[in-house]
């Protein structure tokens, strides 16, 4: 028998402390959601300067690299970093805690409401966390680069794209990052609060949009790239 | 107009906590289709009993749907196939003549099953125990409408506290969250006057029981409001996520002693 089950929590106990909570960690998650998606957006956003040619998109790396003194990119790399972790424990932490909440399941479950994309957050989130690694050492790095250049953006943006396999896996990950910024994006407004019968309909297209934008156009860049479009 | 089914029923049978359970089939037959989900089951136990088996426990109160208490998983779903609808106000017309329907009790690791279809709720009386209350001074009672309440408060108000914890959006949740009871407990009385002066303390110590309890956590699926039978909304959650911020963001620890004087 858990203490729980024996007793009221003791008021010199209530405070379990916030990362401790079941609320607490959901804040985390959505707050760190918000940083990542964010920058999927500013990252589709810039590489629409592929379709402008080599010398735009070199532009822009070479711009991404050396924003403040060079520091910019390295202020931006903690965020990230830090974001990522975050988000990664709050996932794990509260998964435990889910499965734990039920150790005998059902013979039979009829599921009413969920999504398809709420139920496989788990998973399109693990399989964005591979991916992430991969396209680090692919694009930044250029250790699984078949022809890296360093400082040549555009060149190993379309060489990379021109394998078949790495562009089929690339316009996977983007699914899986469609279902989990759909369910996401309406998700985190559910765990902050931000809920009004004004604005509901206006959260659920928020999520849609956002995501079809950033999917579309993402998914525009290994195809443009495939069809020659972008050579 | 009244007909008469016969269904297979496979029931969760489980002698006690301790015990290990399993589905076992019974035949109920000859069941009327205006008898309640309930009074079917009591049909079925009647017969157990005439042949000398042990019938099947489950809980049962009021029969009218503000109890709360007719908690069981009827074909993977709290309560049945009908929306916001109870065990007891099931009636057995919602189902057809040779049907097979699986009875499960609720489950989640802080609902531990007693016997067979009966779980053990208490988890929820300790959540309501570690703040879903006010406190008020006794003695007279105050005059009608000195404090005002907006009328759409009051409306938000009653209809959160319409949530008679069965414990069905624990059932349905995924991952066992009692958010939307906890929710809702939280909201009735955030929305109104009286609930006040404790708002931030309460809302931060139902959430520390709800958490010690043990019950899982939101992923916002909408099972629960789906599964409730009393049309609790998950605008709630929301309400008592965005308290439970504002608490942390605020919170004192009480000292001692007083103030000045």
């Amino acid at each position: 028998m858990s203490v729980a089950e024996q007793s009221i929590v003791g008021a010199e106990d209530r405070s379990p402390g916030f990362l401790d909570s079941s609320v607490g960690r959901k804040v985390v998650m959505a707050i760190t959601g918000v940083v990542l998606f964010g920058f999927v957006t500013v990252h589709m956003l810039g590489n629409l300067t592929s379709y402008m040619g080599a010398e735009a998109m070199n532009h822009y790396a070479e711009f991404l690299h050396t924003m403040i003194h060079g520091m910019g990119i390295w202020v931006f790399r903690a965020v990230m970093l830090t974001a990522v972790a975050l988000h990664s424990w709050a996932a794990l932490s509260l998964t435990l805690s889910n499965r734990a909440a039920r150790p005998v399941g059902y013979r039979a479950q009829q599921r009413q409401a969920a999504t398809w994309a709420s139920r496989t957050m788990r998973w399109s989130g693990v399989i964005l966390g591979i991916f992430i690694i991969f396209h680090l050492l692919h694009l930044t790095t250029g250790s699984v680069h078949p022809s890296f250049i360093k400082g040549d953006a555009y060149h190993n943006f379309v060489t990379g794209f021109q394998v078949p396999a790495v562009a089929a896996f690339y316009i996977l990950a983007q699914l899986c990052l469609g279902l989990h910024m759909w369910h996401g994006v309406w998700s985190f407004t559910q765990t902050l609060g931000l809920v009004h019968p004004r604005y509901n309909g206006l959260r659920r297209n928020f999520a849609t949009v956002l995501t079809i934008l950033v999917v579309g156009v993402n998914i525009s860049y290994p195809v443009a790239v495939l069809t020659g479009f972008i050579h | 107009m009244e007909k008469h089914l016969n269904l297979t029923l496979q029931v969760w049978r489980q002698k006690d906590g301790k015990s290990e359970g399993s589905f076992v089939d019974y035949p109920a037959k000859h069941i009327s289709t205006e008898m309640s989900f309930l009074e079917m089951l009591d049909v079925v136990n009647e017969d157990l009993i005439r042949k000398g088996e042990d019938p099947i426990a489950f809980d049962h109160d009021c029969r009218e749907g503000i109890c709360g208490t007719c908690s069981m998983v009827i074909n993977g779903r709290p309560h049945g196939p009908k929306e916001r609808t109870t065990t007891c106000q099931l009636h057995m017309r919602s189902f057809s003549d040779g049907d097979t329907i699986t009875i499960e009790p609720w489950r989640a690791k802080p609902f531990p099953v007693l016997k067979d279809l009966i779980v053990d709720r208490g988890a929820f009386d300790r959540i309501i125990a570690a703040g879903g209350f006010i406190s008020a001074p006794t003695g007279c009672g105050q005059d009608a409408n000195a404090l005002p309440v907006p009328k759409q408060n009051a409306d938000l108000a009653m209809d959160a506290a319409a949530c008679i914890g069965c414990g069905a959006c624990v059932a349905a949740c995924p991952n066992a969250s009692a958010m939307l009871f906890v929710s809702a407990k939280v909201s009735h009385l955030a929305l109104l006057p009286q609930g006040q002066p404790e708002r931030y303390s309460r809302v931060r110590d139902m959430v520390a029981q709800m958490d010690s309890e043990e019950f899982g956590t939101c992923t916002n699926h909408g099972e629960c409001e789906a599964a409730c039978p009393k049309g609790i909304t998950m605008e709630n959650i929301a309400r008592m996520n965005r308290d439970f911020i504002k608490s942390s963001l605020t919170f004192r620890p009480e000292i001692a002693s007083g103030g000045a004087g």
